[in-house]
């Protein structure tokens, strides 16, 4: 093994391009095990007879949203309705000349009422706060839920708006400038956090 | 589930002028972003605030019930401003030139311009003269592309595809913005168009169009997936095209019997509004294979998606602009 390759846990040779500055913060088993402990904490957090529903932010937030819905129903012994809310037109910097382009617009697909539930809202990294904000707003526009948690896998923790998550898989601080991307195999073929 | 266009395709048109120039990709973008905003109407909030703190012009030079509040709707949904202007009720009746009330509803801060001209190329015209964005409400015998969006969105919703689909157009094609923009939309999205009406309401240049010509629907109707009955535009015809309503519709009309030709699944089509009895029989018009009123509904859609395409293609090319 050279300098340039580091052996990761699941025994297959990882090379790690270092000159580049990318590395891996988590691996598959460590995305499977931290999205189990979550399953675990918010179905033991939940009240008898308190009516949950899992919605995905598109659109790693989405593939999250249903591996956890899939491993809440194994917990609570029903399944859990699923949806995906497309921010796209909430977004914050959507008027503004210095926001980024945003992504393609596809449409939100909450085929069920959200007035009175509890939606458990899935996001894949909660970093300045604004595309939870969003979300927020674009939830509250479709009815009126009884209340929102919010569960990510990663944490960057930058927090320009006031907003904490209820569930956290992973706090990551990283400098100014560098990016997470989150890969999962329904979209990416594979699971794994990298920083680069 | 949304279709998921190319990643890196980018809309980047900030008008909308006609379907003529686009590309096949370019539409699909239309129609993909458009089903997005279909689930808007079972909302209980049905507005997001995507064009909020924009304004909407409704340019009308001539009269229009459907497109006009599709396009008022569509804006409202967006949390847009719109202001309605008629040709009427402003100065274009004291003599003020289409440039000229243009620029001086520009002044006042408007992004996007919404008009209908009775003269073709006016949308054009505007778009080189004002930086607002412009959408083609229809002008003159040109162009109709929100019109032929939302024909060729229904298509796709309830066949799946146009690729391959024999669709039929019937009635008025000379004086027919509607037939023009569905003939680009149609062929470019795979299916065969077919012009079916009388000699005298075929266009001169006919043969340059990429469609076939028939001058017999009873013969063809039997081949078609897809037919769109034209209204009979008595406001446009000169002269005397057809001998007779009674004999124009005998030939060329949607009648029940005429139905029973055609293929139990064919889609019947029409943009509005219909003259019963004359172009299309009211039990046709109400009966099981009209998607008339759902033509309506999608143009909502439509409108919204090009509404916010353009939008975005306004606020990167002011990225960019130094």
């Amino acid at each position: 093994m050279t300098a340039g390759e580091k052996e990761n846990p699941s025994g297959r040779t990882e090379k790690l391009i270092y000159e580049t500055g990318m590395e891996v913060i988590l691996n598959q088993q460590q995305i499977q095990g931290i999205l189990q402990t979550m399953a675990d904490r918010i179905a033991s957090d939940l009240d008898q007879g308190t009516v949950v529903a899992v919605v995905g932010i598109r659109s790693r937030g989405e593939v999250l949203a249903e591996r956890l819905a899939n491993m809440l129903e194994s917990r609570l012994g029903h399944a859990l309705p699923c949806g995906t809310l497309d921010i796209t037109l909430y977004r914050d910097d959507l008027n503004d000349p210095q926001g980024r382009m945003p992504p393609a617009f596809q449409g939100t697909e909450i085929p069920f009422d959200v007035s009175g539930k509890t939606i458990l809202l899935v996001d894949d990294v909660l970093d300045t706060g604004r595309s939870v904000r969003a979300a927020m707003d674009a939830l509250i526009d479709l009815g009126r839920p009884k209340a929102i948690r919010l569960a990510v896998l990663v944490d960057r923790g930058r927090h320009e708006y006031p907003i904490q998550a209820d569930y956290t898989g992973h706090k990551l601080q990283i400098p100014e400038g560098k990016t997470i991307a989150v890969h999962l195999a329904e979209t990416d073929n594979k699971d794994q956090v990298i920083v680069q | 589930m949304a279709r998921l266009h190319d990643e890196t395709f980018r809309w980047w048109r900030k008008h909308l002028l006609g379907l003529r120039d686009l590309s096949r990709q370019e539409i699909e973008t239309i129609l993909d972003t458009a089903e997005g905003f279909e689930e808007f109407s079972t909302r209980s909030v049905k507005k997001a605030p995507a064009l909020r703190g924009k304004v909407v012009v409704n340019m009308f030079f001539e009269d229009s019930t459907r497109t006009r509040n599709s396009f008022t709707l569509a804006a409202n949904r967006l949390s847009a401003d719109v202001i309605e202007f008629t040709k009427t009720s402003s100065s274009v009746s004291k003599g003020e030139t289409l440039i000229d009330t243009a620029r001086n509803l520009e002044a006042m801060g408007i992004d996007i311009v919404v008009i209908r001209h009775n003269a073709g190329g006016a949308p054009k015209l505007l778009s080189r003269n004002i930086n607002a964005c412009i959408v083609n409400a229809g002008d003159g015998f040109n162009e109709h592309p929100t019109q032929a969006l939302l024909d060729t969105y229904t298509i796709r919703q309830v066949k799946g595809s146009l690729e391959g689909l024999k669709v039929g157009i019937v009635g008025d094609i000379t004086h027919s913005r509607v037939a023009r923009s569905n003939i680009w939309a149609m062929t470019k999205l795979g299916a065969e168009v077919t012009l079916i009406g009388p000699p005298t309401l075929m266009p001169a240049k006919v043969n340059e169009l990429p469609v076939k010509v028939s001058y017999s629907l009873d013969s063809v109707i039997e081949n078609l997936d897809v037919i769109n009955m034209l209204r009979i535009q008595f406001e446009r015809l000169g002269g005397n095209p057809f001998p007779s309503i009674r004999e124009y519709s005998h030939f060329f009309g949607l009648t029940v019997e005429r139905m029973r030709k055609a293929r139990p699944d064919m889609l019947v089509m029409h943009p509005g509004p219909i003259n019963r009895g004359l172009e299309i029989e009211s039990e046709v018009a109400d009966g099981p294979n009209s998607v008339i009123l759902r033509q309506v509904a999608n143009g909502l859609a439509v409108r919204m998606a090009v509404l916010f395409l353009v939008n975005q293609a306004a606020m990167e090319e002011q990225k960019y602009r130094v």
